[in-house]
């Protein structure tokens, strides 16, 4: 758990995140393997490895660690509350957030001066977490327990992809209790430096909320209004947690349009996203190019941020690789 | 297999994950109310109730709604006398029909979202639903009737 190091000796992968669990306190450990002893043991196998040579000689990995891998406890932060250090503890030693939220180089390893700048895993975007993300709304602290907890939140639209289990599973109820989430909201609404309110950004978005309804001679809002705006429309001074306010939500204001792509073609099911909600999936109905109009719209009408390049290409790439992987 | 709820009892589907709802309830479940249309997303007459959301079951896969509430026009209301159902009868608002169970399904979400709805929250919650004969009109009317009832405003007789 903290080396890295099996018992016989041999040096595991990375893929195991002993880079975060390093951090645990001697208490947590104890408490961990006292949890696990208490399972009923089974025979199974270890499923042999598919790493590709050489990159498969365990013996190799403690150049790995040499380079990338710094072996100590987590340090406490004097300066913050011991809320916020209980959900950076949290966040670092145990949920190892930065395994997605963090961008790796070449040699897998964290980039760990660019911590929780966003990147890609598994075809979908783990946003950004500091304030470098584009989020049109703060993520306060109120919004982000909101989202761990339930798997929405009323500025920021629903969860998905690889982010679903981290709510639903590995951070649930009766598990993990409230104290804790939102420690972990403490932590993070800090680093998005998320103090301002979010009044005139909640006004300027919900101004989009109506575009498309009336005749505007643009076939992309067409687009729109046949698909989307009979659950993505909100009147009055708040959106409905059960509207999602497309102006509010990241996959219209990441850099890449992955994330939009992704829940166009394949919805949102209702182990996904806020309890209970679903989207159609779209894959079957829209063309590639209209998928991408729509895109073009959205980015165009909803967000202040420049068009995104080749729509078009990256739908279809997008598609081609979800239909491999069934 | 898939199972779900439908109109309050536990029901389980034996078609693929990724076909539609729309055949599971038609031609599984054999629930006719829910009527076939463009068959991709864009003209409401699939609509049906997921959770009390309305929701085009054309293009929702099966597998996305296991273990989900879904609701069809035969479940809206045990008698048949939803406050929508009846402002339609009473305003006559059909012409052909085929749209109208999409129609209603589709305006309770809205009623239930907005309680008084404006002009401009009906064009929009109700753009994806198209009607071949006209009655955009009526629909307008009856929602409106139907929320004045449901808000007190206005009683039977």
């Amino acid at each position: 758990m903290r080396e890295g190091v099996t018992r016989s000796g041999s040096h595991l992968f990375p893929a195991f995140p002993y880079n975060a669990y390093t951090k645990l306190t001697d208490d947590d450990l104890k408490a961990l393997y006292a949890y696990l002893m208490t399972r009923r043991p089974i025979s199974a196998t270890v499923p042999s490895n598919t790493v590709p040579f050489p990159l498969s000689v365990r013996a190799l990995q403690e150049g790995w660690k040499i380079l990338l891998f710094t072996s100590g406890r987590y340090q406490r932060n004097p300066s913050k509350s011991d809320e916020w250090n209980r959900g950076a503890y949290l966040a670092e030693a145990l949920s190892d957030c930065g395994g997605c939220h963090t961008p790796r180089n070449s040699l897998g390893g964290e980039k760990t001066k660019e911590a929780y700048a966003g990147a890609v895993i598994d075809g979908w975007i783990a946003p950004p977490l500091k304030d470098a993300n584009p989020s049109p709304a703060p993520w306060t602290r109120e919004e982000l327990f909101s989202f761990l907890r339930t798997g929405a939140s009323p500025l920021h639209g629903a969860v998905g992809a690889t982010m679903t289990p981290v709510v639903r599973d590995a951070l649930a109820l009766p598990v993990v209790p409230d104290s804790d989430v939102r420690a972990i909201a403490v932590y993070f609404s800090d680093m998005d430096h998320a103090g301002a309110g979010a009044g005139a950004t909640t006004r300027e978005a919900l101004a989009t909320s109506d575009l498309a309804i009336g005749q505007e001679y643009d076939a992309d809002a067409d687009i729109y209004a046949g698909a989307c705006i009979a659950c993505h429309y909100n009147a009055g001074p708040v959106p409905l947690a059960a509207r999602p306010e497309l102006a509010f939500n990241n996959a219209l204001t990441l850099s890449e349009p992955t994330n939009f792509i992704q829940v166009v073609l394949k919805g949102v099911g209702s182990a996904d996203g806020a309890p209970g909600l679903v989207m159609p999936a779209y894959g079957s109905s829209l063309s590639d190019s209209e998928i991408a109009r729509l895109a073009a719209y959205l980015r165009r009408t909803r967000t202040k941020y420049p068009p995104w390049s080749d729509l078009g290409e990256k739908v279809s790439a997008i598609r081609r690789e979800s239909a491999a992987s069934y | 297999m898939t199972k779900f709820n439908l109109n309050g009892r536990t029901v389980s589907v034996h078609c693929p994950d990724d076909a539609p709802l729309l055949w599971a309830i038609r031609d599984e479940l054999g629930l006719t109310g829910t009527k076939f249309g463009c068959g991709i997303g864009f003209c409401g007459a699939c609509t049906v109730h997921v959770e009390g959301r309305a929701t085009r079951s054309c293009i929702t896969p099966v597998g996305g709604i296991a273990g989900a509430r879904v609701t069809t026009i035969e479940g809206l209301d045990p008698e048949g006398t939803h406050p929508l159902q009846t402002a339609w009868l009473e305003l006559q608002v059909p012409q052909c029909g085929y749209c109208q169970p999409g129609q209603i399904m589709q305006a309770a979400t809205l009623l239930k979202d907005y309680p008084n709805p404006t002009d401009r929250d009906i064009n929009a919650i109700m753009a994806g639903n198209v009607c071949r004969c006209m009655t955009y009109v009526r629909i307008r009317k009856a929602i409106k009737l139907a929320a004045k009832r449901t808000r007190g405003e206005v009683t039977h007789g």
